[in-house]
Parts: structure tokens; C-alpha cells; sequence
């Protein structure tokens, strides 16, 4: 991929991004933080190309790994938290209509 | 292009469509749960492309596998358990530390990748290419290390490990952090110019910079900080995809950072602050804490809760003021049961929702209208503080700063200039609630001690199931 080309990825998913927020009503908008929040562990990929890049070298597959521990930790944990969050929110079987 | 080049491409598409269908999906009651758990699918889609297409082209060493288990298993781990241990009360610092972490995460990717350059086969030294990796290695490290020192001082705050330092209060925090930023640029030119040894400067100053903007902020203003950070993670991921050289990370980076700037508006907005006086203005608990934070109560009424539906049952009209402890004890059905009840004799109740009330945007709104409450009972603050005055009852569920008096009337006190919900105005206000401890801020409230406050102890959910009761023994809504 050229910068440019990328430029363009960045551009138009922060316009996305935008756009698809600004339709949230307010209300959701605490678990919609811990998504995102999950969301943004996304750096996952780049810690594996880093592992699967190093070719046999020991210090950056550490690094590598650790980042890897690190991203997971949030995208994880996030999405769970996430999902307990709305569980709380959501409605109770004997209300339902 | 070959196969597994296609493959991989399909999927990132197919990723990229589904987080953004997530985030959309996390935007309806009805559908967010699902949203969730389709994007948490994306994501390990995301996962799985990328490996296949390694295994197709270059393949992946059997050292390389094991660091990626090592890694995903203890992080997914450690992710999964806090997840679900944690307390609900303790959701905005426990969203605080996985975020540092995500920006942790991008830090180490670009720390790793200066430190190691990955050797690029093909193409031949350009300069214009290793200018744009050097500014993205920059970018993401700078962004990075101020995400998760920011992330953990906020976590820290909010957990009570720490407290705000005196000095982070006068100017002087200004002149640090301007220091800590020209810093943090000398490095960046620095490292450009190619210098690799300023790497580490960059990483040491972003990383204190990030303490001391967060350092100064105080505790009720944690969830606009946490937010922002939140924003800036997927910045720093975005930041990392330009330096591994993928446009899925672009993508869902630059997704979660706007996300998260437009998220930080609603909550400042909501809050009625302004982004730069929460990052600049100090924090709300200054030195004054001791003096008005920690005094004794004094005039405590406390009564039944037959006493309580014996003034409920003569009133004209109630407001009830729900807070975080309505939410934690699972008690708004049984709220719902109570005001049906009032309603039916006729007795106008309507909620007061605080832009803040259960500690986050939004979170009141949604636990009401799960319990059936008609979306024009709820109203704002601005709309219900006049009504105050002529209310005869007002019950506060849970909540506590978002009623104190004293945000109004005492200049000293910490929570001073933070809109509150004038409760006090009311004839009668009765707080249910367990104990005499402070809120969320560590602040005494002033209505505890007013003539007109009683307070009536217990959990939520039992006292409103008792008042049920009493409301049934007094034939209120029967028809």
C-alpha cells in the first residue's frame, strides 16, 4: 500500500467513525465506550505481524509477545465487560412483552 | 495477486464492515448486546485472516507460535478474570486500565520495531518510506505511552490509590507539562533526523507527560479524561497500522478515536464543562477537602419507612432522583411497582435525571426505560429544577454529590460549581440509602443535615419493596 492510499484508509474510517457515533443516543453511550474501548485492542494484529515477522529474534518476539498479552488483555476483557454491562441493562425475561 | 493475498483481503473487508455494523449495533438497546458480540467476532476474524495469510505466504516458525500462545493465553486470561470479577460499581476505572493498556500495546509494537527494524525484502531504500515510518514509529509511541500512563493514573485516582498532590494545583503543572511536551518534540525531530538512541527520551517524557496532565484532574471528572484516552488509544492503533502497514488497524483505529472524541463532547457537555477547563481547569476536590470533606454530621433525621409512605400518600407530586445505588442494587422494577402505585392515586411523579447520575452519560436513562418508566417522566435537570418548590416529596435512590447543596452554596467546598439537582427546595426529601458514607467525590452532603431531609437506611431494593407494602396497607392504588 502507498502512504497515500493509507492517508485515504485513515481519512475515511475517522469520517466513519464520526458518523457512526453521532447517531448514538446519549443513553447508550457507556457501554459504547467499553466497546470501542475493546475495539481499539485492534493493535493485536500488529503485535502478531511483529511475532510472526521477527524471524528468530529473541528479544523482539518478547516484546512482541507482551504486546500481544497486552492488547489481548483489552480487547478481552473489554468485550466482557462490555457484555456484563448490557446484560445488567437489558430487560428480565418475566417483563418481556 | 495470489490467493492468500485475496483471502486476506475479503476477510479485512468483511472485519471492517462488521466492527462498523457494532458500533452501530451498540448504538439500540434492543440490538447492542448482539452489536457487542459481533464486533468481539470481527475481531477474531481479523485474527484468523491475518494468520492464514502468513501461513500462505511466508509461513510462521514454530518460536514465533509459541510467543503468540504465551502471549494470547495470559492475556486473555488476566482479561477474562478481572472482566469478571470486577464489581459493576468499579466499571470507569476498570475501563481505564484496559485502555492503558491497548495504548501500552501500540507503544511495544513501535518501541519494537525501531529497536529491530524488520528487515523488508523487496523494495530498496526510500527515503520518503522511511520518513513516514519514523513519523508513524513517533506517533505511535508518543500517543501510546501518554494512553497508558494517563489510563493508569486515572485507574489509580479513581480506585482512591491516589490522591491529587497539592502542587499539581498551581500553575506550576502548566509550566511541567509544557516542559514535558517541547521535550517530547525535540525527541520526535530528533528521532527523525535519525537518532535512534532519543527513542527512549520520547517514551520517558510522552509517558510522564501523560502523568501530569491526568495528575491534576479530579475524581468527578475522571470519566470526560477516561474517554479522551479512550479516543487517543485508537490513535495510537491507527498510528501502529501505519507501522506494520495495515489498513484494517487504520481503519478501526481511526473509527475508535473519533468515536471517542464525540463521546468526550457529550459527556463534557453533559457535565456542563468544557473540555479544556477539565484537562486544564485542576480538579474539582482542591485542598479544601479536609475542612468542608470530612466534617461531622449533625442533625441526622432518620425514619421508617411507614413514615415515609404515610407523606408519599397525602402528596400532590414527587420527584424521585435515582443515582448509581439504585442501579447497583437492581431495584428500579421494584421503583416502577412503587410509582404505579402513586400514580394511580393520582399522584404526579416524575424522575429527575442528573447529566452524570450513575457515574457515566446515559446509564440512568437506560436502566429507567428497561423498567417501563415512560420516556416523558424522565426529566433533565434543567427542565425539573424549577419544579422543585412546589414538589412535597422528593426521593433520592443512590445518589449523593449530584444533590449536594453545597456545589451551590459553599464557595470552599470542592464540589462548588458543579450543577446539582436542588432537591433541598422541596418540602420533604428522603434519602434511601445504606449508610452515612460519602459519595463518589469523598464529600459530607449538606441536605443529610437539613431540617427537611430524613433519611431512611437500608438497601435500595428491600426499603422499596417494604414501601410497597406500607403503600398497599394504606390502600394507595387501589382501585
Amino acid at each position: 500500500m502507498s502512504f497515500i492510499s493509507l492517508l485515504w484508509v485513515l481519512l475515511l474510517g475517522s469520517l466513519l467513525g464520526l458518523e457512526l457515533i453521532g447517531k448514538v443516543p446519549p443513553t447508550l453511550h457507556t457501554p459504547l465506550m467499553s466497546g470501542a474501548n475493546a475495539i481499539s485492542g485492534i493493535t493485536m494484529l500488529a503485535a502478531l505481524t511483529l511475532i510472526v515477522k521477527a524471524e528468530g529474534n529473541v528479544p523482539l518476539l518478547i516484546i512482541g509477545s507482551v504486546s500481544l498479552g497486552f492488547a489481548l488483555f483489552n480487547v478481552v476483557g473489554g468485550f466482557f465487560v462490555t457484555d456484563r454491562m448490557l446484560a445488567m441493562f437489558s430487560r428480565k425475561p418475566s417483563n418481556k412483552k | 495477486m495470489n490467493l492468500p493475498v485475496i483471502i486476506k483481503f475479503v476477510i479485512d473487508l468483511l472485519a471492517v464492515l462488521l466492527l462498523a455494523l457494532g458500533i452501530k449495533g451498540l448504538s439500540k438497546v434492543k440490538s447492542a448486546r448482539d452489536a457487542n458480540r459481533l464486533a468481539a467476532f470481527a475481531m477474531s476474524l481479523s485474527v484468523v485472516g491475518l494468520l492464514s495469510y502468513y501461513l500462505g505466504t511466508s509461513g510462521i516458525a514454530i518460536q514465533s507460535w509459541i510467543w503468540i500462545i504465551i502471549g494470547s493465553i495470559i492475556g486473555s486470561l488476566f482479561g477474562a478474570i478481572l472482566a469478571k470479577k470486577v464489581p459493576m460499581t468499579s466499571m470507569p476505572e476498570t475501563v481505564a486500565l484496559f485502555n492503558g493498556c491497548g495504548g501500552m500495546s501500540s507503544l511495544l509494537v513501535a518501541l519494537g520495531v525501531a529497536i529491530f527494524p524488520i528487515p523488508s525484502g523487496q523494495e530498496n531504500f526510500d527515503f520518503f518510506k522511511s520518513l513516514i515510518n519514523e513519523v508513524s514509529i513517533s506517533v505511535s509511541i508518543f500517543v501510546g505511552a501518554i494512553t497508558f500512563t494517563g489510563s493508569i493514573v486515572a485507574m489509580a485516582k479513581l480506585q482512591g490509590w491516589l490522591s491529587t498532590p497539592g502542587w499539581t494545583q498551581s500553575k506550576v503543572r502548566h509550566f511541567v507539562n509544557i516542559v514535558f511536551a517541547v521535550a517530547s518534540l525535540i525527541a520526535f525531530f530528533d528521532l527523525i533526523n535519525g537518532n535512534t538512541s532519543s527513542i527512549w527520551l520520547l517514551v520517558i517524557v510522552s509517558s510522564l507527560l501523560g502523568i501530569g496532565v491526568t495528575l491534576p484532574i479530579g475524581g468527578a471528572d475522571m470519566p470526560v479524561v477516561i474517554s479522551l484516552l479512550n479516543s487517543y488509544s485508537g490513535i495510537a492503533a491507527a498510528a501502529a497500522g501505519f507501522v506494520v502497514d495495515s489498513q484494517l488497524l487504520i481503519v478501526a483505529g481511526a473509527m475508535v478515536g473519533a468515536a471517542g472524541l464525540i463521546l468526550t463532547q457529550v459527556m463534557c457537555k453533559g457535565m456542563n464543562r468544557s473540555l479544556v477547563s477539565v484537562l486544564f481547569g485542576g480538579s474539582l476536590s482542591t485542598q479544601s477537602t479536609a475542612s468542608s470533606g470530612s466534617g461531622e454530621y449533625t442533625n441526622i433525621t432518620s425514619c421508617s419507612v411507614e413514615e415515609c409512605a404515610l407523606t408519599l400518600e397525602v402528596a400532590n407530586k414527587v420527584i424521585i432522583v435515582p443515582g448509581y445505588g439504585l442501579a447497583v442494587a437492581q431495584a428500579q422494577h421494584t421503583l416502577r411497582e412503587v410509582t404505579k402505585k402513586l400514580e394511580q392515586n393520582g399522584i404526579e411523579v416524575v424522575y429527575a435525571i442528573h447529566p452524570v447520575a450513575g457515574r457515566m452519560p446515559g446509564h440512568m436513562n437506560v436502566l429507567l426505560a428497561e423498567a417501563d418508566v415512560p420516556y416523558e417522566q424522565l426529566k433533565e435537570m434543567d427542565v425539573v429544577n424549577p419544579d422543585f418548590p412546589a414538589t412535597d416529596v422528593v426521593l433520592v435512590l443512590g445518589a449523593n454529590d449530584v444533590v449536594n447543596p453545597q456545589a451551590k452554596n459553599d464557595s470552599s467546598s470542592p464540589l462548588y460549581g458543579m450543577p446539582v439537582l436542588d432537591v433541598q427546595e422541596a418540602r420533604t426529601v428522603f434519602v434511601i440509602k445504606r449508610g452515612m458514607s460519602a459519595g463518589y467525590s469523598g464529600i459530607k452532603n449538606d441536605l443529610f443535615d437539613l431540617p427537611n431531609t430524613s433519611m431512611v437506611f437500608g438497601d435500595a431494593k428491600k426499603v422499596l419493596n417494604d414501601l410497597i407494602g406500607e403503600l398497599k396497607d394504606l390502600g394507595v392504588g387501589e382501585k
